[in-house]
């Protein structure tokens, strides 16, 4: 039977999480089916280096393409890749990451392979010898259950939902035949600009801390940073839109339906009402805080854990808490 | 640079609205909810229009697929500012591939250099028909764009990714999708909601094929438990960091 074909995604030479995570699905579908993981890797020269990690979240085989063309992403030399890849080995599905770079490629290689595409799915299942995946639909007011007509199923999975899981397989790397030429890509990617360097993305982080008009004004925001920081780099600020039309923090930050779908392991919102636009975007974390002065905010329906209160009094006692425990 | 665009925009319940499983427990039932053109829309309108602002010459035309009822959004588009409007009939709402098939086919007949999408719709949530229409056209794309500028004959964008932003190069004809950015949507004046009326609408009847993905049930996302308030104030902290540690398990 054919495998499940998994894109691990890397940056600069590097891993990204989301391709363990990724991994980890495929490797739960070939469990089901009883087949094989093909993860594929693509990058600049030097990527090997990181293939052999993937075995160790259920890869059985990992295929490496290299080329000067792949320093940065590029979505048509990668699709032409991929759709190759998948066209000579076969695969029941094909797993993306609903990344940046996932969100782009996934629904390309799907429309050359002339197959549909289900999209920021919350879980893969084999039903009835079926795959089936779940995503939220209508700002996740609803959640649908979604078959592929065709194969494979193309799907791209939510970051932060699927955990890594160690399961470890061989993790053969195979060199795999890269001939693209850049001057046949109408889009080339020039540069990476990095916003604040070190700081984790709300899209990525295992803790997100908004904030919301109830900061009452930009500076504000760093009562939420040093909380971030206290969390030891695994944390990032979002914000409500309101803040983010208010020109207080940048759009990248906003969470929400116009903003990002973020799932973290915890989200703590501060100062933020809880509006159903907000929701649309948070609502699948896996535990949420809400910090309100207001008993009454729609916020506490959707959080797990409230407290009612002056923000401004209660981030300094929660950073100074966070930097004991951790200390 | 002459800006030529062609806009695909969406008609989509409400951001607001009570969106209902039918009866059929795989359709989705949005009667009595109010429409709009997808926020994510409205950005790339916006942009279309500031770009053929800026250049001067050029001009502005915004496709939908879907019933009757979406000549209602095209509408809202021309009354924004856009020049022509072409409704692609169909019977139903296609998504996806479907949608993209048939973008795509009114594309090839079309001379353009930008073909602007929202990088989502707010109903399926799906972004994917902007990138899908590149490939079916074989043209380059850039997707979740902040903002771009257009000279002499390429296209250069910014395109948001964790942690930062790409700059991408782009040739024209090109698919650009839209998120928020440089482009606040203008509100439709009187003058233009007049002038809308008078405006070219076209209607054309379209067949959707299979969208290679079917839904097999929706459901209603499981309630979150009821929330608990662990206290009031500054005091109540370290019960709430408590809760974490030993019940949820999470920090
Ligand atoms: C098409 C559309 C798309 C949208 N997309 C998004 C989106 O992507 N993301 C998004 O967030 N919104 C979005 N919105 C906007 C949304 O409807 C709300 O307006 C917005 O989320 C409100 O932001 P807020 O919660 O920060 O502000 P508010 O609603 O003003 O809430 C502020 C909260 O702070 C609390 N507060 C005030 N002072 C204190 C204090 N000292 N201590 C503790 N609490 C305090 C108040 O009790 C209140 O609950 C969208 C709206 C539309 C129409
Ligand atoms: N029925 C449609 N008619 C015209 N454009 C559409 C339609 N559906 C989707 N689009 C365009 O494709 C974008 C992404 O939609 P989606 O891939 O469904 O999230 C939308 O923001 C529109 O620009």
């Amino acid at each position: 039977m054919p495998g499940i074909f998994a894109f691990a995604e890397t940056r600069d030479g590097e891993i990204r999480k989301v391709a363990h995570e990724v991994v980890t699905a495929a490797r739960t579908l070939a469990d089901a089916l009883g087949t094989e993981v093909h993860a594929v890797l693509l990058g600049g020269p030097g990527t090997a280096g990181a293939a052999a990690e993937l075995g160790r979240y259920g890869a059985d085989k990992v295929f490496v393409g290299e080329s000067d063309a792949f320093a940065h992403y590029s979505a048509e030399g990668f699709t032409t890749v991929i759709t190759g890849f998948i066209q000579e080995h076969g695969c029941e599905a094909a797993l993306f990451p609903a990344s940046a770079l996932g969100r782009d490629l996934a629904p390309r290689v799907a429309a050359r392979l002339g197959v549909g595409y289900a999209s920021d799915c919350t879980g893969v299942e084999v039903q009835d010898g079926q795959i089936v995946a779940t995503r939220p639909e209508y700002a996740g007011k609803l959640i649908a259950q979604v078959a592929a007509t065709g194969t494979p199923a193309v799907f791209s999975l939510r970051p932060n939902v699927f955990l890594p899981a160690e399961n470890a397989k061989a993790g053969e790397v195979q060199t795999l035949d890269v001939s693209v030429n850049q001057a046949d890509f109408g889009a080339i990617v020039r540069e990476i600009k990095a916003g604040a360097a070190e700081k984790m993305d709300v899209g990525e982080a295992p803790i997100v801390i908004s904030g919301g008009r109830g900061l009452q004004s930009p500076d504000n925001f760093k009562l939420l940073e040093e909380l971030a920081d206290a969390f030891g780099g695994k944390a990032a600020v979002g914000a409500s839109r309101a803040v983010v039309d208010a020109g207080w923090r940048p759009h990248s930050e906003q969470v929400g339906q116009t903003g990002k779908t973020v799932a973290p392991t915890l989200y703590i919102a501060v100062g933020i009402s809880g509006a159903i636009q907000h929701l649309a975007g948070m609502r699948t974390s896996r535990y949420i805080v809400a910090i309100n002065k207001d008993p009454e905010a729609p916020i506490f329906k959707t959080a797990d854990y409230g407290i009612v209160g002056d923000l401004f009094e209660i981030l300094p006692r929660m950073t100074e808490e966070v930097r004991k425990m951790m200390a | 640079m002459r800006v030529k665009s062609i806009v695909c925009v969406k008609r989509v319940p409400d951001t607001e609205a009570r969106v209902r499983i039918a009866a059929d427990g795989k359709s989705v039932d949005a009667a009595g909810a109010k429409f709009i053109l997808n926020p994510y829309d409205e950005f790339a309108v916006e942009a279309a229009l500031k770009h053929r602002e800026a250049a001067g010459a050029g001009d502005v035309t915004v496709v939908s697929v879907g019933e009757s009822s979406s000549a209602e959004t095209l509408r809202t588009a021309l009354a924004m500012g856009a020049d022509a409007a072409v409704l692609l009939k169909t019977d139903g709402k296609p998504e996806g591939l479907a949608v993209a098939r048939i973008l795509a086919e009114e594309l090839k007949g079309r001379e353009y250099d930008l073909a602007l999408f929202g990088m989502k719709a707010i109903d399926d949530d799906l972004q994917a028909v902007g990138p899908m229409v590149a490939e079916l056209l074989g043209i380059p794309a850039a997707t979740a764009v902040t903002e771009f500028s257009a000279e002499g004959g390429r296209i250069t964008a910014h395109r948001e990714i964790e942690g930062g932003h790409e700059v991408v190069e782009l040739r024209t004809p090109c698919v650009l999708t839209l998120t928020k950015g440089a482009y606040e949507p203008r509100y439709a004046s009187l003058k233009g909601i007049m002038a809308a009326k008078k405006k070219p609408l076209e209607e054309k009847a379209a067949t959707a094929g299979d969208a290679g993905v079917e839904v097999r049930a929706f459901s209603y996302p499981a309630e979150r438990q009821a929330g608990r308030i662990v206290g009031e104030g500054a005091d109540a902290v370290p019960a709430l960091l408590r809760v974490l540690r030993e019940e949820a398990k999470v920090i």
